[in-house]
């Protein structure tokens, strides 16, 4: 092979005198072209993907206004649609989610880098990955059909003795339920925060551990001082790539949330979510309003998903600007 | 060099290869069938299956391919032209009608119902419901399975003094239709406040997906009580409760009773078919009935593929209707297939 790229090295040398326009065409200059391509026809896809849903979602943008934010009536038969009660099960689900995933996942990834012995936690690692790889129709009939009868006879009725009092754990045990939907989300988002802090944690130089060890630092200090606060921004980046994976899941959390359209602060009442509507209704939605309706519903978790990776970015950019300056 | 050369070559003589037989085997195909594509409601998928798959041995030179993705579906493609022949649960509104390029003809194919199931400790199928306590039970009038209005209907059995948990359909389906036509039919309240449709605003209750999901809500919940197609509640031995009708006897649901409730509508029916079938006189009469329709342009752009529909058709209202039975599908009572096979020969 050696003696064919001489060759080629020779022949091309000889060629370029004869052929000057040839080096407009070299190799270099047409990789970035079409590298420049690939990345702007991303951004073009996603461009391309608002103006359309932008322009289905017209009529029902005309007709209803800011109305369609604020009001909880959607009523497919009358043509009035409020979606209120779809963004209020999408933002509480996924939010609260989050906020039950993260500390698990943060403990399970500290566990399997500091804690556990390196033979077991090369083990435990691919353990915990295998779990995102499970498709999440899967977790909605587990959840469907195990877990939601399991939290209306045992977790449901304990919480509605223990703390009925407050407002969130009023109501009848359903089974299924936001309650439900918080769990699922939560088992479904935790590996992905699981895997990257892992890796955020492993890419901790050892010369910082050394460092806090060295002053006589106990193993928790050693990580609370010295690791965690070197991996905050890639932790916080994991955290939010959960939570958009948490707004944008549609069959594990339509088959156990109950799908019912009301907004209340109880976690044992059924709720609904922006995916779910639209899995559920838009197959069926033959009239012009209830398919323009549901494209502004999509077009709204559009919109949401983009802010919350934005506002990741944004965190992650002033939090890793803060962790320089003051580590320096 | 060389090597690179003849590596190049015989990748180009393979794709050429490949290339050829693609071709050939695409002439092949479009020269020995007609294929006719339809989609539709997913309720009749298992009936229209083993039709378009009898018909085949009796006609080899056309090809049915029926994709169930739903009334809605549907109904949206055969407006777009995308398939030959629709199908659905649900007829299409005015609107819909004059939205669609050319004279749209609904032509009954076989009749389904919807039967009211349900979970109670301690009771099996026969729970007598009345027209009114089942629209009271789905507005949340009637929270408790002790309430009197039951107790009334049903002296002989148990009922415990646990609240009703209502489910209902979250996705938009042919037998939601069906069901809150039914409710708005008999329950003027119902009628104002919620409307029929494939989707509705449901006053109280959860919501499942497809009659899986409602059924897998039920058979997971006690003191449930939702509604699933016939067929559907047959095949997974589900209870299901007997219903007053407009007669005032409480009817099993059963493929004779579903059958009864179409022959009394025979003297109302429309030219276009476009009829609901809910709370249909006679003693007999299941008063939760629809029809499922073929949805079929009554001139055909080609005429090769309305001939071989036309023949399909025919061919159905006569030997397919008898297979419809043992698929527990109702099958047309004889004058309404009379009717339909009328305006079958008025298709060009």
């Amino acid at each position: 092979m050696s003696t064919s790229i001489t060759e080629l090295a020779v022949q091309s040398a000889t060629t370029t005198e004869h052929e000057a326009p040839a080096k407009r065409w070299n190799g270099d200059r047409v990789f970035r072209y079409v590298t420049t391509f690939f990345a702007l026809s991303i951004l073009a896809i996603l461009g391309l993907m608002l103006v359309e849903m932008t322009s289905e979602s017209l009529p029902a943008i005309r007709k209803f206004g800011v109305k369609f934010l604020t009001s909880s009536d959607w009523d497919a038969v009358q043509e009035v649609f409020g979606a209120l009660p779809y963004l209020y099960g999408s933002v509480v689900s996924s939010v609260l989610a989050l906020l039950l995933a993260t500390p698990l996942s943060i403990g399970a990834a500290i566990f399997i880098t500091e804690i556990c012995p390196k033979r077991v936690g090369k083990l435990i690692a691919p353990l915990v990955e295998l779990l995102a790889a499970i498709p999440s129709v899967i977790y909605g009939l587990w959840g469907v059909l195990v877990m939601a009868p399991w939290l209306q006879s045992t977790v449901q009725p304990f919480l509605i003795e223990r703390f009925g009092f407050l407002p969130f754990f009023q109501g009848a045990p359903y089974g299924v339920s936001m309650l439900a939907a918080v769990f699922i989300l939560m088992i479904m988002v935790v590996p992905i925060i699981t895997s990257i802090t892992r890796e955020v944690l492993l890419a901790v130089p050892s010369s910082q551990k050394e460092a806090a060890i060295a002053l006589g630092a106990t193993r928790w200090e050693t990580i609370k001082i010295a690791i965690l606060p070197y991996g905050k921004s890639g932790i916080l980046g994991a955290a939010i790539l959960g939570l958009g994976r948490a707004v944008g899941e549609t069959m594990a959390v339509t088959m156990v949330i109950g799908n019912s359209p009301q907004i209340s602060l109880s976690l044992l009442s059924p709720a609904y979510t922006m995916p779910s509507v639209i899995a559920n209704e838009f197959a069926e939605a033959t009239a012009k309003l209830h398919g323009a309706a549901l494209m502004e519903v999509g077009l709204i978790l559009l919109v949401v998903t983009l802010v919350i990776n934005a506002l990741a970015r944004l965190l992650i950019w002033s939090v890793s600007r803060s962790a320089n300056g003051g580590a320096a | 060099m060389n090597k690179e050369n003849t590596m190049i070559s015989s990748i180009r003589k393979g794709i050429l290869a490949l290339a050829a037989l693609a071709a050939l085997s695409t002439a092949g195909i479009a020269s020995a069938e007609t294929l006719m594509n339809g989609a539709g409601a997913t309720f009749p998928y298992p009936l229209y299956s083993k039709w378009f798959a009898e018909y085949a041995k009796i006609d080899k030179s056309v090809k049915f391919n029926y994709q169930s993705i739903g009334s809605g579906g549907g109904i949206k493609q055969i407006t777009a032209q995308t398939v030959d022949f629709g199908a659905s649960d649900k007829f299409l509104s005015d609107q819909e009608l004059a939205a669609a390029p050319g004279k749209l003809l609904h032509l009954p194919t076989v009749m389904g119902a919807v039967v009211v199931t349900y979970n109670i400790p301690g009771v099996g199928k026969g729970l007598k419901l009345s027209a009114e306590t089942l629209a009271e039970i789905y507005q949340g009038k009637i929270t408790s399975w002790s309430d009197p209005r039951l107790v009334r209907d049903n002296a002989a059995l148990k009922l415990p003094n646990k609240p009703i948990i209502v489910v209902h359909r979250s996705d938009g389906s042919g037998t939601t239709s069906i069901f809150t036509d039914y409710l708005s039919a008999v329950n003027p309240e119902w009628a104002k406040k919620v409307g029929k449709g494939a989707a509705v605003k449901w006053p109280v209750g959860l919501g499942g997906k497809g009659n899986e999901g409602v059924a897998g809500q039920i058979k997971t919940t006690p003191c449930t009580i939702g509604y699933v197609e016939l067929a559907y509640a047959f095949e997974n031995k589900l209870p299901y409760a007997f219903l007053k009708n407009s007669a005032g006897t409480f009817v099993e649901p059963s493929i004779a009773s579903t059958s009864a409730a179409a022959a009394g509508a025979a003297k109302s029916m429309p030219a276009d078919y476009r009829i609901s079938l809910v709370n249909q006189p006679g003693k007999n009469a299941y008063p939760i009935v629809g029809f499922t329709w073929l949805l079929v342009y009554q001139n055909q752009k080609d005429k090769v593929k309305g001939k071989k529909l036309v023949e399909f058709l025919k061919w159905e209202l006569k030997q397919g209707q008898k297979m419809a039975d043992k698929l527990l599908y109702a099958p047309l009572p004889a004058n309404v297939a009379k009717m339909v096979e009328k305006t079958v020969q008025g298709i060009k």
